[in-house]
Parts: C-alpha cells; structure tokens; sequence
C-alpha cells in the first residue's frame, strides 16, 4: 500500500558539487518551489504554483542536492498526524496502521521509507519532532531565527521553523549546516550560529554534561514511553553524563498559551487566501465579502476553519485581554522559567511525545484531546530554543522519541548530546 | 468550561468577522466544541504578570525599489484577470 508521503513527486537537480550532491532531500510542501506546485495540503492551493524559492530550496540546490518530491502534511501545518491534509493521511512506514505524527508527517515517512535521504519540515509547535519521533528519525527544530522563513508559507510567525529530518543525527545536522544563517530577506534570522559545522559536533561525547529532567514533562507520558526514555537516561550516564531535576512550573499553561499564539497569527496569516491572487476562487456572485467568505469555505478544511475561527474569537473586543494577552504573559514565563533551568543544566531532556504513535482516524474525533498531546514540544517553540528528536527504541512495534532541548543557538549541545543516544 | 456559555450566535459573528461561510450544523458543532476549548484557554487567567524585557531591534532597510516578481509571474495564480490585474467581485 502506497504511504502517500509526497503530493507531488519531482525531479529538481541542484548544483553538480557541494555538500549535499548525491544526496535526496524531500521538502515539506508549505515550502515554495519554484514552478512546482505547493499546496500547503490544502484544497485551497491545489493549483498554486508559487514564482520563486524559499531561501532554504536555493540553499539546497547550491549545495547540490536533488529534490524529489513535496511532502504531504496536515492543512497548513495544523495537526499532530497528517490526517488534515486535502491529499488524505499519511501512514507509518514503521506501522502502516498508525499515523506517522505532524504536521511533517510527509517528511518523516519518506525518509523512513528511504524515499529521500534526508528532508525538510517546518516545526510551529512540534511539527518536526513528533513526525520524528513517530516514525524513528531525528528531527531538529532550531533555535529561532537561525534558518530562514522566507518562502515558507506562514502559520504562525512567531513560532515556527524550519528544520532537517534524517536517518541520523550526524545527516541532519549536515542538512542543519546547509540551510542555516542570516537571509536578507527574512528580518528575524540572526548571525549566530551560521558558520558552525554541525555533523563535526556529532561525536557522542557527553563526559561532564549536566542533562536537567523537568518532572512536568515527563509524568504526563505514557509507561512505555516513560520507559524508553528512561533507558536513554541510563545509556547518556554510562557515558559520563550527569542529570539534575529541574522545574518549569509554567509548562502547565503552555499548550494553551501556545494554541491561542498560534491560533492567532493563523487568523491573520490566513486572511490573505481570498481566492483572488490565487487559491480557490468564490466567483464573482455577490459582493466582496460574500465571495471571499464563500472561497474560504470551499478550500479550507475543518482544522483550518476551526483555528481561524478560535484566533478570531481570541483576538476579539471583549476577549482580547482574557486570552492573547494572558497568553503572551504565559510565553514570558515560559521563556524565564527556561532560562533558570539553563543556568543549572547544560540541555534538557523529555520523551519527545508522551504516547505511542495512535491508530490512523483513532485521535481525530476530539479537537482539544489532540492539542494536549504537544506538551512537551510547544514548550520549545514558546521560547525560541532549539530541540532535537532521537529515536530511543521501540515500545510494543512503534517507536519513541527522546527530545534534548538546548540554550538559544545551543545547536551544538544538543546535536552532541543526540549524537551519543544512537 | 468555559464561564460565559458559548452561543451559536458567538460562533456566527466570529465567522463572520473572519469572513468564513458555515452552514448550521457546523455552527451548532463548533459551538459545542468551543465550549470546551475556551474553556481550557480560561486557564491563562491564572498566568500572573511576568517582567520580561523583549531583546527586540527594528531590522528597517531603506525605502529603494528592488526586482521583484514581473507583472505576468504575479497574475500567473490568480482564478481571473482583465489588462494586467487580477479581477476580484464587485466591492460592494
């Protein structure tokens, strides 16, 4: 059965030299390639093809690597299985009854498969590390403003990057070196970091690194889970690392901080797609706002729909204060409490997801039952720090994800510490 | 829960302010569900006011033209278009 990973399958041939010739890369498909069609998974951009590239595509193609396909993904990045996209699920290489997480779940199952060697997603709220975690890949999520956003198709600018997934550590953060560094044409990417060769810092050696546990983040998580990454723990202090608790009281507000942030921008970011530039079109029936109001419906799916329609409400007269501005004041937390585990701990860690990978349609029914499931990845996005996810083996057939979170542009610690779990 | 109950018309006025067209019975689901949602949200209420100081810097460039994308290539998705621009419903 096919695993319906790619939307579109293609052949972009980058330069003959440089660090990635010989190598497949697949692009998630909210990043815009030049006369190859980018849907976003959505009805909505079926037939939009976008007239230039993402930063992050001409970075690749001058390094030399092939593109081969555009990956499937939920609607615009909102979902946590790649059960949202228009082109219908993709499923789990390592289980083909399973979702393979999201919203990069495309991304994930194509490298797992061996469709690509390496890929690219866009991680918002843990739309890297889940898929990663779920289909037994690394998957980095780095620091933000390290990689460009342009070309990306927005959801919500604040939080979201975008990042390698691989068979490896030491390949992603081959696939890390190649995109990263400033763009002029993306305000928010930064100098830091830019000259770092990461696959040189994956070396395993953890003698004297101090790993600091948030309890918070690891209660939540299923026994087998819990027991993976217990075992991860083990595997880093046999080889000479030190772990410490730590507390992030303010995690227990992050998902829904997170979700009214993200939701949100998304209000906003979406309102561009009024069928008229592109995207599908509402007719010329009725006045502007009928046209645009019946364009949005016929190309957006639920998911999309449902978020507009809760960053609308959160954004509004009247309950503006309650939530977006409470949920800034959330992510300032978050940031702080962070930034006082860092001065005891050198990285963190946490099971990446606290379940197993869920039966395909078993999780789709309950919007907020979903939402919760990204406890320990929006944590991350909130405060702008780099995190990486580390297969640590399997529970019962399906795989686990150890994250390690690092200090803003700490990429190296972290990559390093990845490195030593494999 | 949420403390004010969420109506139908809640959900009707914010589709309409994000001008999204919903038929009755996804009003009526929606209603329910953001019950609930909104209701997790409330939390943040609990979110004490933290001091933070932002490390933000304006990245402003210079008001100059530079290339950009032709004409033909900015009309090349658009559903309908009349003499070089894109054609959109009437405006009121």
């Amino acid at each position: 059965m096919s695993l319906n990973a790619f939307i579109t399958r293609t052949e972009i041939e980058g330069e003959t030299e440089g660090p990635l010739a010989d190598t497949t890369v697949a692009v998630k498909d909210n990043i815009s390639t030049e006369g190859v069609r980018t849907t976003c998974g959505s009805e909505m951009l079926e037939e939009y093809v976008p007239p230039y590239d993402a930063t992050v595509v001409s970075r690749l193609k001058a390094a030399g690597a092939t593109i081969v396909g555009k990956t499937n993904m939920d609607e615009f990045g909102m979902g946590t299985t790649t059960e949202t996209s228009a082109f219908g699920p993709t499923r789990n290489p390592v289980d083909e009854d399973h979702v393979p997480g999201g919203s990069s779940g495309g991304s994930a199952a194509a490298v797992k498969n061996g469709d690509a060697d390496v890929a690219l997603g866009s991680d918002t709220g843990g739309s890297i590390r889940c898929p990663a975690a779920f289909t037994g890949t690394v998957g980095i999520k780095p620091t933000y403003g390290l990689v460009s956003r342009y070309g990306l198709v927005a959801y919500a600018n604040s939080l979201e990057q975008i990042g390698p997934i691989a068979s490896t550590v030491r390949e992603a953060a081959e696939l890390l070196s190649v995109i990263a560094g400033p763009d002029e044409h993306d305000g928010t990417t930064r100098e830091a970091g830019a000259a770092v060769d990461y696959a040189a810092v994956a070396d395993g050696d953890v003698e004297g690194l101090t790993i600091g546990i948030p309890t918070e983040l690891v209660e939540g998580s299923e026994p087998g889970v819990r027991e993976r990454f217990e075992a991860g723990l083990e595997t880093l202090r046999e080889q000479g690392a030190r772990t410490v608790e730590v507390d992030l009281p303010s995690v227990e507000y992050a998902v829904a901080a997170y979700y009214v942030i993200a939701m949100s921008e998304a209000s906003s970011n979406l309102a561009r797609f009024d069928g008229v530039r592109y995207g599908v079109s509402g007719g010329f029936e009725g006045d502007w706002n009928e046209a645009f109001a019946k364009s949005r419906s016929d190309g957006f799916g639920e998911e999309v729909i449902r978020r507009i329609l809760l960053g609308t409400f959160a954004l509004s007269e009247g309950y503006h204060d309650k939530y977006y501005k409470q949920a800034q004041e959330a992510r300032s937390w978050v940031k702080q409490d962070f930034d006082a585990a860092f001065e005891e701990a050198d990285v963190l860690a946490t099971p990446t997801m606290p379940v197993l990978p869920p039966k395909l349609g078993e999780s789709l029914d309950d919007p907020l039952q979903m939402y919760r499931i990204d406890a320990n990845t929006v944590p991350v996005n909130l405060a702008n720090l780099p995190a990486i996810s580390v297969p640590v083996g399997e529970h019962e057939g399906l795989p686990v994800g150890f994250q390690l979170i690092g200090p803003a542009f700490g990429e190296e610690q972290i990559i390093r510490a990845g490195s030593a779990l494999e | 829960m949420t403390d004010e109950p969420v109506e139908a018309a809640d959900v009707r006025r914010v589709a309409d302010l994000a001008r999204v067209e919903l038929d009755e019975s996804a009003v009526e689901a929606f209603t329910a569900e953001f019950q609930d949602i909104l209701g997790y949200f409330d939390a943040l209420e609990e979110v004490p006011a933290v001091e933070s100081e932002p490390d933000l810097v304006n990245v402003m460039r210079a008001d100059e033209v530079q290339p950009s994308l032709s004409q033909e290539d900015a009309l090349r998705n658009a559903s309908e278009s009349e003499d070089g621009r894109f054609k959109g419903p009437r405006v009121s």
